[in-house]
């Protein structure tokens, strides 16, 4: 079943974020205590805490320390990202990936003609540095009032409300204005993950020997910019914008893709890459 | 490379956008922030502190036992993610595990403030709970026409101190007594069951938020027939001087004024 | 504190047991209390503000007041306060307290009337006040300097400049604030019954079935005493009457059984139509209380309007020569020509003003004159004369005056009428007085409990100070007055000054001072605890006189008003809780309290200041001869000051102040263990090297001042006593105080009189001479020992009614939330946000017609001049058409420059409550 094989990540990430969306609904309507509370701060097992790191960023700027609970929630989440997982969480966990996956998809249908809007993938740094500076100047969190990750989030586990509008507004962004808009641009939330996952363990490496330059790994790629080494040298994605998605992976005909740890496969270093 | 030049424009443009789109965001953040009237969990810090250290996560939603806190969705005119009640439909049952307080992982709800005893050795206590105050509208309460109801008085997990019934003689009839309910702040919890039980058409009793409902007294005036109001004012400021604009300019600049 | 806490608490128990039935103010609850607060220190003292006397607890923390509360062991208020009174700890702390003597002065540091304002050392301040007071008097002699006083400086305060304006400077012009408020009740008290203050207390309030108000907004002016009315009422509402006469529905009308909107000035015909009610009811009059102790009187009717004399003075404006003319004569109209009909009075006859000078002569009369001088005030003429509502049905007004007359007569019904400023601020304010007296002795309900005529005092020791003290032009302490050599004789002997020092020429009272600044006879004037020129009607004349002429004016005060605006020097004062002092309230009850805190600054108390002015002059500069006026000199009295054992060098300071029997009062003394006292030992400012005088000044001035009541009615207790207990109404005799005066039983005066139930034992003008209508008539006199006088007066037209040009009546007062002229409640925020500025009340209906709007500024224009004010229709006061009311609060709506300066010819108090004004806008 060449289609499965294709989407094996596509699938196995559905399947995740799914999965961590089911447990937290279960969480809230039946109890179970897999997996309770949201994104922002939750509790495994009813007993380890886990929290969004970027969320207790905002509030420490404005000007609040938060409990233990959610520090070392936050602690923890941070770790597991930064020195393991990388960007993972963009890929893996967020819904609102769903969403812009199926934006991706539906825009490459329609193709890129009708765009006019060019957005610097570094807007999302800019947003990023926002969220904190109107945080200490508001006294709240600034992009968790916004966020269409909890409201979608939220929406699923506790009722979604008018909380369908913010995620409609980032899926018709993606398909008609920027593609990977949201994701690729403008979230600070993947920003965080971008600057804090630059160092993690696990990577997608480049193996040059088997490439042979069809690009489809680019051309399905929602962060290309980290993939400067394709068919130039061996190596590991660098790069923490990089979602460990897999999706090049599982594109690639000629398994120049793989997972593996930042050690691997690098002969040469161009730290120019990094910075493209 | 870019020239040193256009990097300055690129810059300058970033930073342009940024502050634009900043405003706009925090013209957007600064509406949305109040909703003067929600009612928070037990134990929730002083609202603006709240709204700083909740992180939206519903912990304490999922923890309700009787699924009394909502975590606010768009549209629900409230803070969005943050919880609060609606009394009329589910007041707090004020379990005395006070699990929502409990599970709240960053502290903007804090069982000190529900809790007896030194930090360490704190023993939650829910009716220390203040979550508003219930406030009664005479006009409408039908006790106050003198017919005998006292449906919040008896509903009341704090009865005969959060609420009481104070009569008073019944001059139209002259040969009854209106038995009026009055509640009482230092006992009230804010719970809202009364709100939920006032038999009225639109409750004539209801949970406002106490910094709403409430006024303060002068902390320069210590009731003389309460034991102890002094503690009340222990924190007043030592500074003593008070300023009106009669006050407001110095001797000096208002004798040497000849306006008269 | 000389008490123990223990002491203390039994005290305080024993007074609450005894007094507050159904409030306990357990023993332990103010033990926990006195043990909650570590380092604050409780302390009794009283309410600043009103006549009321309140008591309070005054908690200081670090050398601040930190806290008030009520003092529940007080038996006025039993621990409550009203809005005012609440905030009496932030009184002290406004952000602009004078700290230090201002002067106006030149580049050179001279003092320059036309200079700004600057900081100088109190010897400094002294120096110039000294330098020009030598000037002036030198110049001018005694009659040439003035002290406006105080009903509010405490007793010691108005002792201390009594005894140094008149046996130091030999000038009586001294005459306080107290003069703008309670002097018609004063005179009429004098008249009436030959001594002065109310027979009555406060537990009248509890007692009484009928409560009729006579131009007193109890509800607002005196909050605490209101709420023991509304008590009373509520606990019987069907026997408990009250009634509201008024010229505008304020707030006491929402409880009241009835409200009477009466025209301006029309009260005395409606006391005449119910005198002349109960003359004509067989049975009404309570003839045996009439024989036993009243006598029937009255006096002239021409007596002007306590105006300037000289009709054309040059500092009229030509506006007003018009209305100044009624000084001298002025034409009946068809209402007081009824009114005085059985004078042979008639409309259009040129009444001339010939006795204005003999105001208060008054002679005997038989009853039968006094019916047939009643005889006019017919229920007919008096409603269609005095109802001040047009759109009320004459029909109902006559009924509700009807009911009136009746709850007076009502045989077993007790009765108490109260008033305060609508009596005494009249044109007859003496008068109206005397009416409300004459109703409840004919009725024989009067002294008693429940049953008198009760006036009710404004200011915290106007009955106090003002006038037990007597701080008045003509008086001396006790009732006693300068032109009465045998007084004078008695006063020289208490204070060892020589015979002969007091001047027996009365001093000029509180207008006539002002008017003596414009007419450059009185050139140097110390003000204290007062602001004359926000206070004094028509306020302009005084305030050009003030900046515009050669005169020196000194002010002593706590904050910058505007007074201190217009004065030459500013001495900053201490203020209530920074000196000890005692005040005494509307029921005769006098209350001390100790220094609390160092004051402020460099502010120092009205009794300093006072004693450090003596410091400057030597016996040789006062007690020399003096040409008063053609009649009198005031003889050269060094050669027996001399004998008396002083010496010419010897200053007033010494003499008057610092003398060997003052000495006696040692400081430190266990009364005041653990508190401050300023004057005595100094404080820890050092204020120019002052370490104190080293003896008790404050106890000596008392004790020496309780000489001069003790065995004539007006017995006061010595000054430890006062400290242990919440005060006492005086007469105090055997160390208990008196409820009901001239009732035997209870007065021990009234008692030893031996004229049965009732003595009216004042002995003030108890020999008159007889006469009938038109005047007095033979040699022969009446003695009436211990008998009051039932007067017969007449309804005359104010000086000054609306008219085409100024259609509108102006009426001015006061709100809750303000004290009189703002200078200490202006300061408290929560005050000034509740009452930030006076407003024009004005009725619905005159907005309408004249198109403005509620909030618009309009010019409220007099002939005299003009203010501009925000309209009000809604509201606390609601005036009839026809009528505006504007409270006095707000210098920046200075109304008393629209107000009138015609005063009743007997008390020479103004008339704050009428004149005619037009608005428009602004």
């Amino acid at each position: 079943m060449p289609g499965i094989v294709e989407n094996r990540y596509r699938i196995l990430r559905r399947l995740v974020q799914a999965g961590a969306l089911s447990l937290f609904f279960a969480g809230n309507a039946w109890g179970w205590k897999v997996l309770q509370g949201s994104l922002s701060s939750s509790l495994l097992f009813g007993i380890v805490p886990l929290a969004d790191p970027f969320a207790l960023l905002q509030v420490f700027a404005t000007g609040t320390m938060v409990a233990a609970k959610a520090l070392l929630g936050g602690g923890i989440v941070l770790l597991f990202f930064a020195a393991i997982a990388g960007r993972a969480f963009c890929g893996w966990i967020c819904p609102v990936n769903i969403v812009t996956d199926l934006a991706d998809t539906v825009s490459t249908a329609v193709g890129e003609g009708n765009r006019s809007l060019r957005l610097s993938r570094n807007a999302r740094y800019w947003v990023l540095g926002l969220s904190l500076v109107l945080s200490a100047w508001l006294g709240i969190a600034a992009f968790e009032w916004i966020s269409p990750i909890g409201a979608l989030h939220r929406g699923v586990v506790f009722g979604m409300g008018m909380g369908w509008t913010s995620v409609a507004a980032v899926f018709l962004f993606d398909v008609f204005v920027v593609r990977n808009g949201f994701c690729g641009h403008l979230c600070p939330l993947g920003a965080f993950y971008s600057l804090a996952g630059g160092w993690s363990w696990m990577r997608v490496v480049h193996s040059k020997e088997q490439c042979t330059s069809c690009m489809r790994c680019i051309e399905s790629c929602p962060e290309p910019q980290v993939l400067p080494m394709v068919g130039k040298r061996d190596g590991p994605v660098t790069s923490g914008e990089c979602t460990n998605c897999g999706r090049c992976i599982e594109v690639c005909p000629d398994d120049a893709m793989r997972f593996g740890l930042r050690t691997q496969g690098t002969k040469e270093k161009d730290p120019k890459e990094v910075t493209s | 490379m870019k020239s040193r030049r256009q990097f300055l424009i690129d810059a300058g443009r970033g930073i342009g956008i940024a502050a634009a789109g900043g405003l706009v965001w925090a013209g957007f953040l600064s509406g949305k922030k109040a909703y003067p009237t929600v009612l928070r969990p037990p134990g929730a810090v002083e609202e603006d502190r709240f709204l700083a250290a909740c992180t939206k996560c519903g912990l304490c939603v999922t923890a309700c036992p009787y699924q009394a806190l909502v975590l606010a969705a768009p549209g629900d005119g409230r803070p969005v993610g943050t919880p609060y009640f609606v009394m009329r439909e589910r007041p707090c049952r004020m379990c005395r595990d006070i699990p929502c307080t409990a599970n709240c992982p960053t502290g903007a709800l804090d069982a000190g403030l529900v809790s007896d005893g030194e930090a360490g050795k704190a023993v939650l206590n829910v009716n220390k709970t203040r979550i508003g105050l219930a406030v009664i509208d005479r006009e409408t309460c039908i006790a106050y026409w003198g017919i005998q109801c006292d449906a919040c008085y008896r509903v009341c997990p704090v009865i005969d101190k959060a609420i009481t019934v104070d009569p008073v003689r019944n001059d139209r009839t002259g040969k009854h007594a209106i038995l009026g309910p009055v509640v009482h702040s230092e006992h009230c919890t804010g719970c809202g069951i009364c709100e939920r039980a006032c038999v009225t058409k639109k409750a004539s009793i209801f949970v406002l938020p106490r910094r709403i409902a409430m006024g303060e007294s002068s902390d320069r005036y210590i009731r003389g027939w309460e034991a102890g109001d002094e503690k009340r004012i222990h924190d007043a400021p030592e500074d003593t001087t008070t300023v009106t604009p009669r006050s407001e300019k110095s001797p000096a600049d208002y004798l040497n004024r000849e306006d008269l | 504190m000389s008490l123990s806490r223990r002491e203390f608490i039994k005290t305080t128990a024993a007074v609450a047991a005894a007094t507050a039935v159904g409030m306990s103010v357990p023993e332990d609850i103010l033990a926990i209390a006195a043990k909650a607060e570590v380092g604050w220190r409780w302390d009794k003292s009283v309410c600043r503000f009103c006549g009321t006397g309140c008591g309070i607890m005054v908690a200081t923390k670090d050398d601040r007041i930190v806290a008030v509360k009520g003092d529940p062991a007080a038996p006025v208020n039993m621990g409550l306060n009203c809005i005012k009174g609440y905030f009496n700890a932030k009184i002290i702390y406004g952000a602009d307290r004078l700290t230090e003597p201002l002067m106006r002065m030149n580049d050179k540091g001279e003092f320059d009337k036309k200079g700004k304002f600057k900081p100088v050392t109190w010897k400094k301040a002294f120096d110039e006040m000294a330098k020009q007071f030598k000037k002036h008097y030198a110049a001018l002699g005694p009659k040439g300097v003035a002290v406006f006083g105080s009903g509010q400086y405490t007793i010691m305060e108005g002792y201390a400049a009594a005894k140094l304006m008149k046996a130091g400077f030999r000038s009586n012009n001294l005459d306080p604030n107290a003069r703008l408020c309670m002097a018609s009740a004063v005179a009429a008290f004098m008249e009436t019954f030959g001594i002065d203050e109310p027979a009555g207390n406060y537990d009248d309030m509890h007692h009484t079935d009928t409560v009729v108000l006579w131009g007193a907004n109890m509800a607002e002016m005196h909050p605490v005493l209101w709420s023991k009315i509304t008590n009373r009422k509520l606990a019987d509402t069907k026997r408990v009457k009250v009634v509201n006469l008024t010229t505008f529905t304020n707030r006491c009308s929402n409880l009241a059984d009835s409200e009477i909107i009466i025209k301006p000035n029309t009260d005395l015909a409606i006391q005449n139509y119910i005198l002349r009610e109960i003359v004509n009811r067989p049975g009404a009059i309570d003839w045996e209380f009439v024989n036993q102790n009243c006598v029937f009187a009255t006096g002239y009717v021409d007596i002007g309007y306590g105006l300037r004399p000289k009709i054309d003075h040059p500092k009229y404006k030509k506006e007003e020569l018009d209305t100044a003319s009624k000084e001298a004569f002025k034409v009946i109209t068809k209402d007081e020509a009824i009114a005085m009909g059985a004078l042979g009075i008639k409309e259009g006859d040129k009444m001339e003003m010939k006795n204005a000078a003999k105001a208060g002569v008054h002679w005997a009369i038989s009853f039968e004159d006094f019916k047939k001088g009643l005889e006019p005030y017919t229920l007919d003429f008096v409603a269609q004369l005095s109802k001040g509502n047009a759109d009320e049905p004459l029909d109902e007004f006559k009924k509700k005056l009807q009911a009136l007359a009746d709850l007076y007569a009502e045989k077993d019904r007790k009765v108490v009428s109260f008033w305060t400023m609508g009596f005494n601020q009249h044109v007859r304010g003496t008068w109206v007085n005397e009416q409300i007296y004459a109703i409840h002795l004919l009725l024989g309900k009067q002294a008693q409990p429940g049953n008198g005529a009760f006036s009710l005092t404004g200011q915290p020791s106007a009955c106090g100070t003002a006038r037990e003290v007597g701080t008045f032009a003509h008086r001396l302490p006790a009732d006693m007055v300068v032109m009465n050599p045998k007084h004078r004789q008695i006063t020289e002997k208490i204070w060892k000054v020589p015979e002969g020092t007091i001047n027996p020429v009365m001093g000029s009272h509180f207008m006539k001072i002002m008017r003596d600044l414009e007419d450059g006879t009185i050139k140097w004037v110390w003000v204290q605890v007062n602001n004359p020129w926000q206070n004094a009607t028509n306020a302009n004349h005084w305030i050009a006189a003030a900046r515009e002429m050669d005169n020196f004016i000194v002010v002593s005060d706590a904050y910058p008003s505007i007074s201190a605006k217009v004065a030459d020097l500013i001495l900053p004062a201490a203020m209530i809780f920074e000196k000890w002092g005692a005040y005494g309230n509307a029921e005769r009850r006098t209350q001390h309290w100790r220094q609390q805190v160092t004051p402020i600054g460099k502010s120092m108390s009205d009794t300093w200041q006072t004693t450090e002015f003596a410091k400057r002059f030597t016996l040789a500069e006062v007690w020399k001869e003096w040409k008063i006026d053609d009649k009198t000199t005031l003889p050269d009295v060094t050669a027996k000051a001399r004998e008396m054992g002083y010496t010419e060098k010897d200053t007033l300071f010494d003499v008057l102040f610092a003398n060997k029997e003052a000495k006696t009062f040692a400081w430190p003394d266990p009364v005041g263990k653990g508190s401050l006292n300023s004057e005595a030992a100094g404080d820890k400012r050092n204020v120019e090297g002052f370490k104190g005088y080293g003896f008790f000044l404050q106890k000596y001035l008392w004790e020496e001042y309780r000489k001069f009541g003790l065995g004539h009615g007006h017995d006061l207790a010595d000054f430890d006593t006062y400290h242990k207990v919440r005060g006492l109404r005086w007469p105090v005799v055997d160390g208990k105080e008196t409820l009901w005066r001239f009732n035997a039983e209870y007065d021990p005066y009234a008692k030893a009189a031996n004229h049965g139930k009732f003595a009216f034992y004042g002995d003030a003008g108890k020999e008159i001479p007889k006469g009938n209508l038109m005047g007095p008539v033979g040699e022969e006199k009446v003695k009436l020992p211990n008998q009051a006088k039932i007067f017969l007066r007449h309804y005359i037209d104010p000086p000054e009614i609306p008219s085409a040009e100024y259609p509108l009546w102006l009426c001015t007062g006061r709100v809750l939330e303000h004290w009189h002229t703002g200078t200490m409640t202006m300061r408290v925020p929560e005050l000034y946000r509740a009452v930030p500025e006076a407003q024009c009340f004005m009725s619905q209906k005159d907005a309408e017609e004249n198109k403005f709007k509620d909030g618009e500024l309009v010019w409220i224009e007099s002939r005299r001049g003009k203010v501009k004010a925000r309209v009000e229709t809604r509201g606390r006061n609601l005036p009839p058409k026809g009528l505006i009311f504007v409270p006095f609060f707000d210098e920046h709506v200075l109304i008393n420059k629209v107000t009138l300066d015609a005063t009743c010819p007997i008390s020479k108090e103004p008339d704050y409550k009428k004149c005619a004004v037009k608005v428009y806008k602004a």
